[in-house]
């Protein structure tokens, strides 16, 4: 029987460096897998025994591209273990500058990295080379920068924020430091409700899966820092229970760990369609409008539509941004002081790709006994090869190269973050 | 740094050996300018240490006359190398394209600022080649060698 094969050995347009292997006997699918080959990190070893304020600066520099999700989700799980209560405000603040973040973070997705795969181009450079594109291509420049603006003034620098710590921020921005960048965010809200009406007109393949979502959800706010774990079988569970209900499994072939539903054993969905499908009620109304729009309904079972999904929760991000400026006062004092004692703490957030879960122990001295950490890429590995099963029968009938681009611009509707999602193994030697 | 007629701007990871060679090259221009009075005044020149992320250069430059990007390279060649060129004449040269593990790095900035007609007027790109990209490795010799050159030549340039 003839075989094919569909290598990318250097998935292009993702964070990080993975593959991607194919194997197709006839017309089944005989194997599928995602090969990561990022070197391992090792942040949840060397966090033990460095003091608990630390954590915030050494987990942001698991990513560049989402730096405050991870000090987030290190924040609130300490803050949690050690029974500190940040003061009035330090909450308003933190959703400010996490909406910064998505802004920045689906704005180089949408444009930069997955919008060539609809239009057939190679890259945003060859996009920006069409008259027809360059304005889009432009236009993401500027809404991203703006995004950047955003964290520079509350994070005090745009890659890693510097600002964040255990119990609020070391300093928060004055009201007039804020104020000034309203009009960058009015302009950034219009600007992406007309590119959400641009990306609509792309072609997306037809093609469902039957997903379990999982996001976090909040009764009154799309979620970001706060909520329980929702599921879209039904289930609503405490943060610190996640960890019985969705487990990880070592992969021999790769450094990343694979997330199940430990119940199943099956794999499932976090990211932009999960929490658009578990919270869109609770999106703000000019980001409902432009959905509703689109025709996007909640269950959204299309993985391609991601792209779609991202630009309406931008929507949400500039027009929250801009409401949480208009009601700001700077948190006085921005942090409340930590004693440390010892405690367990773990907490998740939604960072753009998804549910980003952290746990800490801590001893009495405030330092690090055991850390946590399972970021969304990781989660949604098992997720994107099951996908791949299911959708490289439709395309096994095209020629090669388009065969391949179609599984490459699959798994770049996960956005991957494969920097972020690699671990390594702790390593027994037995010698006898 | 607005308003500043040149622009040096060092990038790398500093936890990552060698791809802090720009990062600590660019730390270097710093010293080296407060050491020259007329080099010193404000508007003159400005020097930034950047993660690379390549949307953020393409506007990080606007409004600057000269524009001197140093970053670690892995192109083969022997540790400490330096390349340099002028972005503005030639394209990214193939072998140090598409080395970064960024999603969209400093190679990708530099060809979509051409796209876009936002080069600015003068664009000096050195590269200095690495021998160790490991995550917490220290920096290897001939890479801290060869950055104490350029951090001199770019002091030209930039004059």
């Amino acid at each position: 029987m003839a075989e094919r094969r569909i290598n990318v050995d250097y998935l292009a347009r993702v964070e990080g460096e993975g593959a991607l292997r194919v194997k197709i006997e006839g017309d089944s699918v005989t194997d599928v897998r995602l090969d990561i080959y990022e070197p391992p990190r090792l942040f949840e070893a060397f966090l033990r025994g460095r003091n608990f304020q630390e954590v915030v600066d050494i987990t942001a520099r698991i990513c560049g591209i989402c730096p405050v999700a991870y000090q987030m989700s290190a924040a609130h799980a300490l803050e949690k273990a050690m029974g500190v209560t940040p003061p009035p405000g330090v909450r308003q603040l933190r959703r400010l500058l996490y909406c910064g973040e998505h802004i920045e973070s689906h704005v180089l997705h949408m444009f930069m990295l997955h919008a060539p795969d609809f239009l057939g181009h190679e890259s945003s450079i060859s996009m920006a080379g069409d008259p027809q594109l360059r304005p889009y291509v432009e236009l993401a420049l500027r809404m991203k920068k703006i995004g950047n603006h955003l964290v520079t003034v509350i994070g005090g620098r745009e890659i890693h924020p510097i600002s964040v710590c255990v119990g609020g921020f070391y300093r928060a921005p004055k009201r007039s430091e804020l104020l000034a960048l309203k009009s960058d965010l009015e302009w950034g809200l219009e600007a992406m409700v007309s590119a959400c009406r641009w990306a609509a007109g792309l072609d997306y393949p037809d093609f469902e899966v039957d997903y379990e979502f999982v996001a976090l959800s909040h009764p009154n706010e799309y979620p970001l820092n706060e909520g329980r774990i929702h599921s879209s079988t039904g289930k609503s569970i405490p943060v610190d229970e996640f960890e019985s209900h969705y487990v990880e499994e070592h992969v021999a072939r790769s450094n990343a760990l694979h997330s199940v539903n430990a119940r199943t054993g099956n794999s499932y969905k976090v990211g932009p369609l999960a929490r658009f499908n578990l919270n869109s009620e609770r999106l703000y109304p000019a980001a409902q409008s432009i959905a509703r729009e689109l025709g996007l309904t909640p269950p959204v079972r299309n993985p391609f539509m991601s792209l779609l999904v991202r630009g309406v929760e931008t929507v949400h991000m500039f027009e929250e941004a801009i409401a949480l400026i208009d009601g700001y006062a700077p948190p006085e004092p921005p942090r409340a002081p930590v004693q440390p004692k010892p405690g367990e703490g773990a907490h998740a957030t939604e960072a753009p790709r998804g549910t980003l879960y952290h746990r800490y122990k801590v001893d009495e001295q405030g330092l690090i006994t055991s850390a946590r950490i399972i970021p969304p890429t990781a989660q949604n590995f098992r997720r994107m090869e099951d996908d791949l099963w299911k959708f490289v029968p439709s395309v096994i009938s095209k020629p090669h190269e388009e065969a391949t681009l179609r599984c490459e611009q699959l798994v770049r509707c996960y956005d991957p973050c494969i920097s972020c999602a690699t671990h390594f193994l702790k390593l027994d030697i037995v010698r006898e | 740094m607005a308003g500043s007629t040149t622009l040096v701007v060092g990038i790398g990871n500093a936890a990552r050996a060698d791809d802090a060679a720009g990062l600590v090259a660019a730390r270097r221009v710093r010293e080296m300018l407060a050491a020259c009075p007329d080099m010193a005044e404000p508007g003159r020149v400005a020097v930034v240490e950047h993660d690379g992320e390549g949307t953020n250069l393409v506007t990080l430059w606007e409004g600057h006359e000269t524009v001197i990007l140093i970053d670690a390279v892995s192109s083969g060649a022997p540790p400490g190398s330096i390349l340099r060129f002028d972005a503005c004449s030639q394209p990214i040269p193939p072998q140090i394209r598409a080395c970064s593990t960024h999603a969209f790095g400093v190679a990708e900035a530099v060809e979509l600022a051409r796209a876009l007609g936002r080069l600015p007027p003068r664009l000096i790109v050195y590269g200095i080649e690495g021998r160790s990209f490991s995550a917490g490795a220290a920096m290897s010799a001939e890479v801290e060698a060869a950055l104490a050159v350029v951090a001199e030549r770019v002091l030209v340039d930039a004059r």
